[in-house]
């Protein structure tokens, strides 16, 4: 089965990545680097995101379309990165998921199947 | 019910005019087993507990009537096929491999293997939420129809059959699996059934008089706690909490008056206990102590054991019991099961120690009826009656339960 990992920052997350050494930094880094490594067999691609302030947000639903500055949702969390992953079931997603080292939320989600 | 007006063939005639618990009780041990069949053959969790849910239905709708028959499985397991070759037109795919498929008649179901505990497993997975795990394990382990279980914890039947419908499009959609987890997962996943299980005690247990319906829940509790220890006879915490489940019932009868009132512990005539399965209970849990893994279950069940061993009120071992508690409270810290070990250590040490444990719970618990209630008791017995009187109020302010709301009524009555 196929799922997308949507990649979750918080502002207490931020800050603490903020506060970090380089040394530390480098450390948490590296330990995210492993985990790509580890998994290396069930990814299928994916990103980091730039900043949510970078997001431009189009609103389709009221007639005209209307462009706004920002993410979707204005909130404390916000996506900054997803991975494709392939792998047997939710079980396997879940155990990629709970040895994850970096940001503090992970959303898990199947992807439709193609097709009509 | 569509699909089963004739009896199915080879299912044989009907036998004696069966009581309501009989009924259960034949359902319980037969749909789960024809789900955990169903389910890997047909290869969607959802579309073989559709099937098992109709013939559940039917059942219930002519096993009344007609009796119960003598191979009710292969009667379930008939009209399930029957109505699935009906309903899976479009599947060319599930209906070829219904067609082709025959009930196997095990002479001795015990030699069988069980699949039932992968069925648990699946309706117990942590990604759905707890409400849903209740009502898929009632229907699909147990054989409950949606109707019953909505009767059980009165809700609507519509929000029933919604729970149990997202839960199955998440089980499908979200791949999640229809397996026992094994390894490191086992222990999360198996604390998991563990709640449902223990949540269908709580619920049928608490339940007054009024709502005979969710008493029924209590056996549905003691069933699957049985099937869970036949099925993982090393698991000491399925064991603890089959022990707890049969120390409750064990009691069940002193519980309440003639008129439905709830009679406290202390009051209750112990006569009517059934020693006998105390006993055996507290031999279950004995065993289960061996293995040295103790765990929230097995200490509950050993608190219950200290009441039910006491022969009278005045002989129970409230030491004993506070220690149990300061072993339950390191493993799995709740301010109710504080709540708890203050009320032993008024017996142990006094009113005074008491308090001083109650006055550190009062922003954790300011909401809880039964806090209040505690306080009460305990403030009377320091002779604080206003105070007391103020926190009887409290408690009956916050309880919905007759039976309890009878019980404060009734104290507040005589101060």
């Amino acid at each position: 089965m196929k799922y997308v990992l949507l990649f979750v920052d918080t502002e207490q997350f931020a800050n603490e990545l903020q506060a970090m050494g380089p040394a530390e930094r480098e450390r948490a880094y590296e330990r995210v680097n492993q985990w790509f490594a580890d998994n290396a067999g069930r990814i299928r691609g994916g990103s980091k995101l730039q900043e949510a302030d970078t997001a431009t947000t189009v609103r389709l639903d009221g007639g005209e379309p209307v462009i706004t500055d920002g993410p979707f949702v204005e909130g404390k969390e916000v996506v900054s990165g997803y991975v494709e992953i392939d792998v047997a079931d939710l079980d396997e997603a879940l155990r990629m998921v709970e040895a994850w080292p970096g940001c503090p939320v992970v959303e898990i989600r199947p992807l439709a199947p193609a097709g009509p | 019910m569509p699909g089963c007006r004739n009896p199915p063939a080879g299912a044989g005639g009907p036998v004696t005019e069966p009581s309501h618990a009989e009924l259960a009780r034949v359902v319980r041990e037969h749909a789960g087993r024809l789900a955990a069949s169903l389910v890997p053959l047909i290869g969607d969790f959802a579309t073989a507990e559709d099937l098992v849910q109709d013939a559940v239905v039917s059942a219930l709708q002519r096993w009344p009537t007609e009796g119960i028959p003598r191979r009710p499985d292969a009667w379930l397991f008939t009209v399930a096929r029957r109505r699935g070759v009906d309903a899976l037109r479009r599947n060319s795919n599930y209906r070829s491999k219904l067609e082709q498929l025959q009930w196997l008649i095990h002479r001795d179901p015990d030699s069988e293997p069980d699949d039932r505990l992968r069925l648990v497993f699946t309706c117990c997975h942590p990604a759905l939420p707890r409400s849903a795990q209740i009502a898929l394990t009632l229907r699909v382990v147990c054989g409950l129809t949606t109707a019953q279980i909505a009767r059980a914890f009165l809700v609507p039947e519509s929000t029933v059959a919604q729970r149990i419908t997202r839960a199955k499009r998440k089980i499908t959609e979200a791949g999640i699996p229809y397996r026992v987890p094994g390894g490191d997962e086992l222990d999360a996943r198996l604390s998991e059934v563990l709640a449902v299980i223990y949540l269908l005690l709580n619920e049928g247990y608490l339940a007054t008089a009024e709502r005979s319906a969710a008493r029924d829940l209590v056996d549905d509790a003691e069933w699957l706690a049985t099937l869970l220890h036949r099925l993982m006879p090393a698991d000491p915490e399925a064991a603890g909490l089959l022990a707890l489940i049969r120390l409750h019932r064990a009691r069940g009868t002193a519980r309440f008056d003639p008129a439905g009132g709830l009679v406290l512990l202390q009051h209750q005539d112990r006569s009517r206990w059934d020693r006998t399965e105390i006993a055996e209970a507290t031999r279950l849990l004995t065993r289960a102590a061996m293995r040295h893994r103790p765990g929230p279950y097995q200490l509950q069940a050993a608190i219950v054991a200290c009441h039910a061993e006491a022969e009278r009120w005045e002989d129970t071992d409230w030491e004993q019991i506070v220690l149990l508690y300061d072993m339950l409270l390191h493993l799995a810290p709740s301010p109710v099961a504080r709540l708890n070990r203050a009320v032993a250590l008024r017996y142990a040490a006094g009113p005074r120690a008491a308090m001083s444990e109650l006055d550190a719970l009062a922003d954790a618990l300011d909401r809880y009826h039964l806090y209040h209630a505690v306080r009460a008791d305990v403030l009377r017995e320091l002779a604080r009656p206003d105070e007391a009187r103020a926190a009887d109020l409290r408690a009956l302010d916050l309880t919905a339960n007759p039976a309890q709301q009878a019980l404060l009524r009734e104290r507040l009555s005589w101060t």
